[in-house]
């Protein structure tokens, strides 16, 4: 097998240091925003006592589904030994890590008393879905950090497959505890389903791999470096089996509903009714961020780099809006305390809950995303994570 | 040395009287036996014995008794407990609300019924499971409640809650606040059964305290696991329901007349 030469990113350039910048001014807004909200207490944000979770919860869920779907190309690699996808492996876990990072800080930053983080990593309730992913995401960063120094330094590397294997296996159960946050939970329809977490398995499959081709193809455009045919149209390939199965799971878990008379109500609404809701899950959701792709990438155009990446937006789009309506929509609809009669409160109860996100939780997640970002961009410098080249004859000689 | 003798050397023996004594203390004993165990129940107990299991602390809400319009449990709640009712709240929606009058109406038959809506204290709480802390959680006797200290505000308890029974507190508190009602800016709360009252020996809730004093008699607040307690007893005379029964939470607040 030929050897790949990694090379760190130079980053000296103008270029370099504006994206820096402008990350790392997202990074500043994202903390000026925890900070208001912490400050003024959750009354500066659109959630309320009906919309509980909102908009961070959108984002951190997103980034954390995406960050262990990130790390499918190098487990690729090493657990299933596709020479072809060994030099793909480091940006690959490294984008993985930095995803969990944004992802976390959006989650716990977003907590109503976020200075009483160590009290989460204290106090364990270990029947709580949420105490066990408080282990499964301090497990990631371990195993995927472990994984990471075995493809970097040359005297552990005997072990890489041993790590990758471990953190790939462990990146499944963690997307099963991200799934299980809803899965486990018995109040609200269109949640309390197994469905739920192979679901999120695979849309993380999705969403990871459009993450990691664009990240990967800014990096090597960027930096005048050569990315062959070959690893794009391999990886294109892949996205479009993962996309088609998102479809298939979310068409399979509304089928399902359908079939039971206590569900009618909520898919009517997620499915007909439901305003921005339904236009999120029609528009948003199954054209931008399934249909849409599919086309592009079964189609000619799917030949060309551009629109492979407009693909692998519209599926990051279309992943946002699937957790909009996951997370939102699902809390918008009224409990069903009292089946077939009409409600009337105070509290909202029987309406349908609307939500305006606010400013400080549309910072505080694009915060997330831009420490992701731009832990990525750093690493990319410091560390030897990119093969120098990646051209088609390069690659061709691994599979050999 | 003579003044220094015992007493028996002074007091003629008398066993009458010892018997008398004794016989007395012991009935006295006998009688007041009941009433401090009673007192233990009735009056609260101390600071250093634990709530216990033997009780469970429940609610019989009679919805055919409850008024429309009336909301002197929800005003009474609040004032016992420290919180701004929703009406003069800036931010209603995002507003605590401990317990809500529900107004129901059957569709079909436009029948109305008006009912408060509070924490259940499931003996199978849901929100008590999610908690990731354990700042949720179940007292011995029945009261759910949350540990002000290591609640996070991670609000896991209220996408739980099937009853809508929780509210974060959005905004920092005003000077409402009462020294035996702790609650705290960006924590998770809920109806506690007036459990500062129980424990000082009140033995009622501050909503069911208004309802009866409101002449409408629609709450009535006990211990559900002593067969002669008032409560129990209406409960074996009177057909009651679970709120979301199919859930199988177990709840210590039940319903008549829904």
């Amino acid at each position: 097998m030929a050897s790949i030469t990694f090379r760190e990113v130079e980053g000296s350039s103008l270029k370099y240091w504006l994206l820096f910048g402008g990350l790392g001014l997202f990074v500043l807004f994202g903390a000026l925003a925890w900070n208001t909200m912490h400050h003024y207490g959750h009354v500066v944000t659109g959630m309320d006592n009906q919309i509980v979770w909102g908009l961070p919860h959108v984002f951190a869920v997103f980034l954390i589904v995406a960050a262990s779907g990130a790390l499918n190309v190098a487990s690729i690699a090493s657990v299933f030994n596709k020479p072809m996808y060994k030099p793909l492996a480091p940006l690959s876990a490294i984008l993985s890590l930095a995803l969990m990072l944004g992802g976390l800080l959006v989650l716990v930053l977003d907590l109503g008393r976020s200075d009483r983080l160590i009290v989460a990593m204290t106090h364990f309730n270990f029947k709580s879905m949420f105490t066990w992913n408080v282990f499964l995401y301090s497990g990631f960063f371990g195993l995927v950090g472990i994984y990471l120094w075995t493809m970097l330094d040359r005297t552990v590397k005997s072990y890489s497959k041993a790590a990758g294997t471990a953190a790939f296996i462990w990146r499944l159960i963690l997307t099963t505890g991200t799934g299980s946050l809803f899965g486990f939970l018995i109040a609200r329809e269109l949640y309390g389903t197994a469905m739920l977490a192979p679901m999120f398995i695979i849309m993380s499959f999705a969403y990871g791999l459009a993450i990691y081709l664009m990240v990967l193809a800014a990096a090597y455009a960027w930096t005048g470096r050569t990315l062959g045919d070959a690893v794009m149209m391999r990886l294109k390939g892949l996205l479009v089996v993962f996309v088609a199965a998102v479809l298939y799971f979310v068409v399979v878990h509304h089928m399902t509903n359908l079939y039971f008379a206590k569900f009618h109500g909520v898919e009517a609404f997620i499915l007909r009714d439901g305003g921005i809701f339904t236009t999120l899950f029609w528009v948003g959701q199954i054209v931008i961020g399934c249909v849409a792709p599919l086309v592009i990438l079964l189609s000619g155009l799917g030949k060309q780099r551009t629109w492979i990446m407009v693909a692998c937006g519209l599926v990051i789009a279309g992943g946002m809006a699937q957790m909009y309506v996951t997370i939102i929509g699902a809390q918008a609809y009224p409990l069903d305390m009292f089946p077939g009669l009409i409600e009337n409160s105070s509290f909202y109860d029987g309406v349908v809950n609307s939500y305006t996100p606010s400013m400080p939780e549309l910072f505080l997640g694009l915060g997330g995303v831009a420490i992701a970002l731009l832990v990525t961009t750093f690493a990319i410098k410091v560390l030897r994570l990119l093969p120098a080249s990646l051209d088609d004859a390069t690659v061709a000689k691994l599979e050999h | 040395m003579s003044e220094l003798k015992p007493m028996s050397d002074q007091t003629p023996a008398s066993p009458e009287r010892r018997r008398f004594v004794g016989g007395a203390a012991a009935a006295a004993g006998l009688a007041i036996a009941p009433g401090v165990m009673l007192h233990q129940v009735a009056h609260g107990r101390p600071e250093e014995q634990a709530a216990s299991s033997a009780v469970r602390w429940g609610m019989l809400v009679d919805a055919t008794k409850c008024a429309a319009g009336c909301d002197d449990c929800v005003t009474a709640c609040s004032t016992e407990n420290g919180w701004t009712p929703v009406a003069e709240s800036k931010h209603p929606k995002q507003a605590p609300q401990w317990i809500r009058k529900l107004e129901l109406q059957d569709p079909l038959t436009q029948v109305e019924t008006n009912l408060p809506m509070l924490c259940q204290h499931c003996a199978e709480p849901p929100c008590v499971d999610v908690c990731p802390t354990g700042a949720s959680f179940k007292r011995a006797d029945g009261i759910v409640l949350v540990n002000r200290h290591t609640c996070i505000g991670c609000r896991y308890c209220m996408m739980a809650c099937p009853y809508k029974a929780r509210s974060l507190v959005h905004e920092p508190l005003n000077d409402t606040q009462k020294p035996d009602v702790p609650r705290g800016i960006g924590c998770v709360e809920s109806c506690t059964l007036c459990v500062q009252k129980i424990d000082r020996g009140d033995g009622n809730t501050a909503c069911a305290e208004a309802c009866t004093a409101a002449g409408h008699n629609a709450l009535l607040f006990g211990d559900m696991n002593d067969p002669e307690s008032e409560i129990s007893k209406r409960l074996r005379e009177l057909p009651t329901k679970q709120v979301r029964a199919d859930l199988n939470l177990n709840l210590g607040v039940r319903y008549h007349g829904i």
